[in-house]
């Protein structure tokens, strides 16, 4: 059946998942659903401790059989060990057919592999993946399907119903006896675990995973005791020097710091550009330098940002240490800047996945969103993202919160440059669609910028601020001169994975890969 | 042009390729691996067997390793291998001697 943006979803996998095709951004606005819930073991006799001896103890008390779904948060980033070690106890246990519901994988669980491929794991709901899962999946191991949902779809997967977690394993960086988390204090700190909130709200069992036990009471807790069934204690977590690195060094890239000066100077000319305005931004290099060179207008304008959202960095907590933001709104720190603001700044703030980015609760923070900044690895002509499967055909990205705040954000703003290597990143149709392009209104390249022709208002911003301004097609045209116009990829058969619109519809899906024809 | 001795251009960096060139056993033999295959794989082959052709080069065997270049980038490093692959050296082309190919170079 061919959705609303043009995808063709075989029936079988709409059966299969029973979930229906993807029929507009806004379709399900203003639907009423009645929430799931977990199941609850009383803890009345406070004689009961919550500590458990080892991971091994954890899994068995949890009563993990097969065919059950097991959690984790992805705050650790690359530096995460909780995944493989939790994983490494239940495969001892010769458990098959799990489903493994993670807020994101990455390639610190390229251990997890052979454990899809002897059938222990069968299903996986993600953000995304990359490295060797990654290529698992698109070459047909996972024996199920890997659902790709973003930050605020898995919220609304969970709390919906979509999905039931048997049971949630939460890494802490520091947690008391009685199961209080929080994200700072300890060794491993990560800032905030916004995104376990869901998980430990409706997981039957929850363990908390520990390398810093701190006493009794560790709050305020990011996670509360009365969600939480026990209490481990390991070595390690993760590794520090994965889960938040150092400042990145500011792009030295001329092309980057063209494309961060057109966006700045479209952002500066729009009416969203004013006192109290509302922002989120990604990592990249475009995107660091571009919230840099806004800073320096705000402040010769005296122009303050109300709210910023979202994964934070380094350089806005320095617009909020300088005054230039009144609230910096947070769901995953990058660096070790953002996790030391959040653990000083009371106007550094902690929310959960659900307040950040959920479609169907009565209202996220990303609804409230004037601007956002994103990156895609694609663009195509309808203004579709892709940031999940590479140009090759492989799965190797993450949707993170790029089609929530697309959704939300008064003006969404892609940069990306022409040409990843040969791969036009402008093109004609994208591999697969995560983000559909009703929601995106401006693509900013280092050979020009096109503004969606569904916002005719943004075009004239766009001239008003003197870019040079180009249709979508013509910036394809560009890129296809100068690399040639790429093969259309011919995939496999199978469906091997799907891409979950933030409603739980299917926006796209992800085929088997094949070897590469040569006639 | 006949290829007289194993030579190499180009690297393995990101938008490059490494071109490899053998003396062949009386034909063209031509391997081709790259990070955009599925895209590029037939357009890359065609521009390197037309710069090959265009040297004249029909005994060979040659391999190509790219990493996303263009075709002139990798026009340029068939080329460069099929020169050092020629025999000549730079001493050959200091003394005034001709490129073997004349104009072929485009």
């Amino acid at each position: 059946m061919i959705n609303a943006v043009g995808r063709d979803i075989p029936e079988k996998v709409l059966q299969d998942l029973n979930m229906k095709p993807f029929a507009g951004t806004y379709a399900r606005n203003g639907e009423e659903y009645r929430k799931a819930a977990p199941k609850v073991r009383a803890w009345m006799d406070p004689k009961e401790s919550k500590m458990l001896d080892s991971i091994a103890e954890a899994v068995k008390k949890c009563g993990i059989k097969d065919g059950m779904t097991v959690s984790f948060h992805h705050h650790f980033r690359e530096g995460d060990y909780i995944v493989n070690m939790v994983m490494e106890e239940i495969h001892k246990l010769g458990v098959k057919d799990l489903t493994i519901c993670a807020s994101s994988l990455g390639k610190a669980h390229n251990p997890i592999v052979p454990m899809i491929e002897d059938g222990t794991i069968t299903n996986i709901q993600s953000s995304g993946v990359r490295g060797q899962i990654g290529e698992a999946i698109s070459t047909g191991k996972l024996k199920g399907y890997a659902i790709m949902r973003s930050h605020g779809g898995r919220v609304r997967a969970i709390e919906s119903g979509d999905v039931h977690i048997d049971v949630a394993f939460i890494g802490a960086p520091t947690c008391d006896c009685y199961g209080n988390m929080r994200a700072v204090g300890g060794k491993s700190d990560c800032g905030v675990l916004s995104y376990a909130y869901v998980d430990a709200q409706y997981a039957d069992k929850v363990v908390a995973i520990t390398d810093t036990l701190v006493p009794y009471p560790n709050i305020p807790a990011s996670i509360s005791q009365v969600n939480v069934d026990y209490v481990v204690v390991v070595d390690e977590i993760g590794n520090p020097a994965k889960i938040a690195t150092g400042a990145a060094k500011p792009t030295t890239d001329v092309r980057k710091l063209m494309q961060a000066e057109y966006c700045t100077q479209f952002v500066i000319n729009t009416p969203y550009f004013k006192d109290g305005f509302s922002y989120q931004t990604g990592v990249g290099g475009a995107s660091i330098a571009s919230t840099i060179s806004l800073g320096k207008i705000m402040k010769e304008r005296g122009i303050k940002m109300g709210l910023g959202l979202g994964g934070i960095a380094g350089p806005m907590c320095e617009l909020l240490e300088e005054g230039l933001i009144d609230k910096i709104v947070d769901t995953q720190d990058f660096d070790l800047k953002a996790i030391e603001s959040i653990s000083k700044n009371p106007n550094h703030i902690e929310i959960t996945g659900s307040e950040y980015a959920n479609p169907m609760n009565k209202g996220a923070y990303v609804n409230q969103l004037d601007f956002v900044i994103l990156a895609s690895l694609e663009v195509d002509t309808h203004f579709n993202c892709n940031v999940v499967v590479d140009s090759n055909g492989m799965v190797t990205g993450a949707q993170g919160g790029h089609p929530d705040t697309a959704a939300g954000a008064k003006c969404t703003i892609v940069i990306v440059p022409l040409l990843q290597g040969r791969t036009p990143a402008i093109c004609t149709d994208v591999t697969t669609v995560t983000t559909p392009g009703e929601t995106v209104d401006v693509v900013i390249t280092d050979y020009g910028v096109a503004v969606n022709p569904a916002r005719p208002d943004l075009l004239e911003c766009a001239k008003a601020a003197k870019l040079p301004v180009k249709t979508i097609e013509e910036l394809r045209d560009m890129a296809y001169a100068i690399t040639g116009e790429p093969e259309k990829i011919k995939f496999g058969d199978r469906v091997v994975g799907v891409i979950e619109a933030r409603d739980g519809t299917i926006i796209d899906v992800v085929h088997q890969i094949k070897d590469y024809e040569w006639d | 042009m006949d290829v007289l001795c194993a030579s190499v251009a180009g690297t393995l960096e990101s938008s490059d390729a490494q071109v490899s060139i053998e003396p062949g056993n009386g034909k063209l033999d031509l391997t081709i691996e790259s990070s955009v295959l599925n895209q590029f794989g037939k357009q890359i082959r065609a521009t390197v067997l037309e710069t090959l052709d265009r040297l004249d080069v029909t005994n060979a065997k040659v391999t190509v390793i790219d990493k996303g270049a263009l075709s002139c980038t990798l026009k340029a490093r068939v080329e460069g291998a099929v020169f050092r692959a020629s025999g000549y050296t730079e001493d050959d082309i200091a003394a005034g001697k001709k490129l073997p190919w004349g104009g072929a170079i485009r």
